[in-house]
């Protein structure tokens, strides 16, 4: 006779019925819906759920429910019409100081939910979207490194007035001139003292006129200082995407010095590329009034406290090296129009130390010219410095303050986001970009649904003709398979992707190896003479080290594509692997449970169905 | 219902002569495939940039071609992509630092859209830089390498060395023929064929070691029979099972190959071309190897047969 315990029965009930409860979400599909965010991450006033329904009220649009999660609120609709015009409405209604996207919210029901069961999420392939990997060009950045360096070391000997005869970059590191073994002496004290100066490696080099020091810097340092870079990167990206306004995005870092951007849903690619690398920033600089940059362009003499720039026309204009206020120091930036010219503008908000120092320049300088630059980095390290406006103070201002000169009212609004999300530490470059149009991903879900359904009916249809009963006992196990790895899929938050959905199929056809083995082992023990129940038995035992040994190995094979495969090729490799565990367990032990109940309480069985 | 009623008796190593000429045509023959045709590389490892945009007619490809050509793209590669009204167009990496590799795709999709009544819609873009693209050929061998390293070690300790040289020719077998048949036919070879091929990899092993279990298992059971008689049983007796274990997987590829869209195309062919051969190769070329590398009793009577039960309380 042939039983299980009953524990045994309950176990695999008891995951069944898990398995059930956790793939169930994904029958439930998902709601349009909008999710609202305040634009610089603060917390939601309580009148904005009240602003927000009177705007939908006014243009008379219903919503489902909705449900308010940390910084975030979600408004679910029942259709996408209305979803879209209620976008519009909340985009009037809140103006820039919220971001509200569209956005997919999976409609499984809140008994579900308080349960931890989620849907799968879609692979950009599946539901369309944007997919970056951009690298941080670490040449630049070690160079803006060693550019800051070699300014930091040159203000800490003029504030300590030690005279120097240049300090410049030399190669990978920097090299200062002095003039007596004193001030070399003393300038190597403050090296090592000052903050600032931190990770140099001092060397001291004479030559035959001056004294000199040569310094490097240590690698460490350099290495945090690209960490640091890259971090902010990171924080920067984040800040942009918040602002476009895409849903769940992904940012990732990956490697030493490269980030994964995934935008799920987004439109618009080109603009999306354009936030995302841009660079732009702004300077703020006086402009030199006693010198005249014709003249100065014409005979090459620049003085030494200012520096040569073009406008956007290629005019000259000499502006003074020292910086008043760069974008750093900016809190907040707006695009709109000049009230009186009708210009695009970008009204700007500076931090307390952006605002003192350009209260303390204006409040000296009324009647003189002030110019705004606009700095943009290029890959590989190129810089486009653009003086955009030159005004004259006409009265002292500090914290807040219009800026005009931009072109068009979108570079005024573009500007103004950049400004908001903070520049990028070091330029990034995009080395792989996959955009999936919203057709194609719906084409490929459909696809891949089909695909899924007629092979697995087709081997449904085969077992149950080639081994009868025991043929359908296949088929249930086959099924509570497929129910596992959906539920597993689900429960560990993977996402789907069309290598995914292959990795099901081919799951399918090789879950049906372990029964097609146990149940070609009884075929031949009844063969050799043995009775039923024995021959039962016999199967489940001999097949059962083969199938481990082969699945092991399948499994090493998985784990390989798993480490070195990136993005789908990991989706592939992970349904693989998770449905090569579930098919051990509903193959071996599910049916082994449905043969016993069916022949196991006989006495005498004279035949199998097999 | 069943294909083999009777306990088969096939003389499977008599054959093996046969066999091995058949193998070295294949793998010389896949070879030479290689050499002279090579792998129709896709964007993953070659680098540049891919465009897939639907139009809402028909369009003519030389328009197509002219329009990407006054745009400054005459190196463009432009084929109709499933449908007539689906076009892809393929560009090289470009060296210079000035133009931005991520711009192409920009000015591409305008200059399509150029003269066309009605929107063109974009399907998808695909662009991979040169760094990048070199790092996934990189991964892609190391992937394969290190997973036969792996095979190797496990069917050691499990069986025996003999028998892990046996899985892996078999193994490296698999995947030099499936590349030539990938080159002969022109496959475009991308990530998802990578895939496909550990897939097989996986597969053929599956088989293979289903084999040697039943081998191990035998030379205790038949004691007096010669190694090469041992082999063509354990082939006989897992005969059945081989062939329906194929014909369900290669069911659900078929499936997938018709139904699953152009993008899984290569993938389900690649398996489908794989799984085929790893088949073959699991009785062909991993038993004769095993048989030629002297494999006896002696080699496997340490190791008892592990019938490690589930099921201890029957």
């Amino acid at each position: 006779m042939n039983q299980y315990p009953a524990w045994k029965y309950l176990l695999i009930l008891l995951v069944l019925l898990m398995g059930v409860t956790y793939a169930l979400p994904n029958l439930f599909g998902e709601d349009p819906a909008l999710q609202v965010t305040s634009s610089r991450g603060f917390a939601i006033p309580l009148d904005l759920e009240a602003n927000i329904e009177n705007a939908l009220i006014s243009e008379n649009i219903g919503f489902k429910n909705k449900e308010q999660a940390g910084n975030r609120m979600l408004y679910r609709f029942n259709s996408t019409d209305d979803q879209l015009r209620a976008a519009d409405a909340m985009k009037s209604a809140l103006g820039d100081q919220y971001v509200v996207a569209l956005n997919l919210a999976h409609a499984t029901p809140t008994w579900l939910r308080s349960l931890g069961g989620k849907p799968m999420t879609l692979g950009l392939d599946l539901q369309g979207g944007v997919h970056f990997l951009m690298q941080v060009d670490m040449d630049t950045a070690r160079s803006q490194q060693l550019d800051r360096y070699v300014d930091d070391l040159r203000v800490t000997l003029r504030d300590e007035r030690i005279r120097y005869v240049s300090v410049r970059r030399e190669g990978n590191g920097l090299l200062a001139l002095l003039r007596s073994v004193e001030d070399r002496d003393n300038a190597l004290a403050l090296i090592r003292k000052n903050q600032n100066l931190a990770g140099l490696i001092t060397r001291e080099t004479d030559t035959e006129e001056y004294f000199g020091i040569s310094a490097t810097v240590q690698e460490q340092q350099l290495l945090e200082l690209q960490q640091t870079a890259l971090k902010q990167n990171i924080t920067t990206l984040r800040n942009r995407v918040n602002e476009i306004g895409v849903a769940e995005p992904v940012i990732q870092q990956q490697g030493a010095d490269r980030v994964v951007v995934q935008l799920p849903g987004v439109q618009d690619t080109v603009q999306a590329k354009k936030i995302i690398g841009a660079t732009a920033t702004l300077e703020y600089r006086a402009v030199d009034e006693s010198n005249d940059a014709f003249t100065a362009a014409q005979t090459g003499r620049i003085p030494p406290e200012s520096r040569m720039y073009t406008d956007k026309t290629g005019q000259p204009v000499l502006l003074k090296k020292r910086l008043i206020v760069s974008g750093d120091q900016l809190i907040g930036a707006s695009s709109g129009f000049d009230q009186q010219t009708g210009q695009p503008q970008v009204s700007v908000t500076l931090d307390g130390v952006g605002a003192k120092r350009m209260l303390d320049f204006t409040r000296d300088n009324v009647g003189n010219r002030m110019a705004v630059v606009y700095i943009e980095q290029k890959p590989g390290g190129r810089l486009v410095e653009e003086v955009i406006s030159v005004a004259v103070v006409r009265e002292p201002f500090g914290k807040r303050f219009q800026t005009t000169g931009l072109d068009s009212m979108s570079e005024a609004s573009q500007l103004a986001l950049l400004l908001r999300a903070g520049a990028l530490a070091a330029p990034m470059e995009i080395v792989e970009e996959r955009t999936v149009g919203p057709s194609l991903g719906a084409d490929n879900v459909a696809q891949g649904f089909k695909s899924v359904l007629i092979g697995f009916i087709l081997v449904l249809i085969f077992m149950a003709a080639y081994y009868r009963v025991f043929g359908l006992v296949a088929d249930l196990a086959l099924f509570a398979n497929l129910v596992l790895l959906i539920a597993l899929l689900s429960m560990l938050g993977a996402t789907l992707t069309m290598p995914g959905i292959a990795g099901i199929v081919l799951t399918v056809g090789m879950a049906v190896d372990a029964n097609v083995l146990i149940f070609e082992r009884i075929r031949e023990e009844l063969r050799n003479g043995n009775t039923p129940q024995a021959s039962i038995r016999a199967g489940y035992d001999k097949a059962f080290s083969t199938i481990a040994d082969a699945n092991i190995t399948t499994l090493i094979a998985a784990f390989v594509l798993f480490l070195f495969g990136t993005g789908p090729i990991k989706g592939f490799a992970v349904t693989l692997s998770l449905g090569i565990l579930t098919s051990m367990f509903t193959a071996i032990m599910g049916t082994r449970a449905v043969v016993n109940l069916i022949y196991g309480g006989q006495k005498r069985v004279r035949k199998l169905s097999i | 219902m069943k294909f083999l009623n009777k306990k088969t008796n096939i003389d499977f190593m008599g054959k093996r002569k046969i066999a091995f000429v058949v193998s070295l045509i294949l793998i010389i023959g896949s070879i030479v495939t290689l050499v002279t045709r090579d792998l129709n590389f896709g964007l993953d490892f070659t680098g540049g940039t891919l465009i897939e945009v639907s139009y809402p007619a028909a369009p003519e490809v030389s328009d197509v071609r002219s329009n990407l050509t006054d745009a400054g793209m005459p190196d463009a590669v432009v084929q109709t992509f499933g449908t007539a009204t689906d076009i892809v167009v393929r560009i090289p990496p470009r060296e210079s630092e000035d133009e931005s590799n991520a711009e192409i795709s920009t000015i591409v999709l305008a200059a399509l859209q150029e003269g066309v009544e009605g929107e063109i819609t974009m399907r998808r873009v695909e662009f991979v830089g040169p760094q990048v693209g070199d790092e996934l050929t990189e991964q892609g061998i190391l992937a394969v390498v290190y997973s036969l390293i792996g095979i190797f070690l496990y069917v050691m300790i499990r069986f025996q060395w003999r028998f892990s040289v046996g899985a892996v020719t078999a193994l490296v077998h698999d995947i030099i023929v499936t590349l030539g048949v990938l080159a002969l036919l022109h496959v475009e070879f991308d990530l998802t064929v990578v895939a496909a091929l550990l897939a097989v990899i996986g597969y053929s092993l599956n088989d293979t070691i289903v084999l040697f279990d039943r081998i191990r298992e035998n030379f205790p059971r038949l004691r007096k029979a010669s190694p090469l008689e041992v082999v063509n049983t354990s082939v006989n007796e897992t005969l059945s099972r081989t062939l329906m274990t194929s014909i369900t997987t290669l069911l659900v590829l078929t499936a997938l190959f018709i139904f699953g869209g152009e993008i899984i195309h290569a993938f389900a062919f690649t398996l489908i071309v794989g799984v085929l051969v790893g088949t073959y190769s699991s009785i062909y070329v991993a038993s004769t190897t095993l048989l030629e590398l002297g494999v006896s009793k002696f080699d496997l009577l340490a190791v008892e047969k592990e019938g490690v039960a589930i099921d201890e309380n029957p």
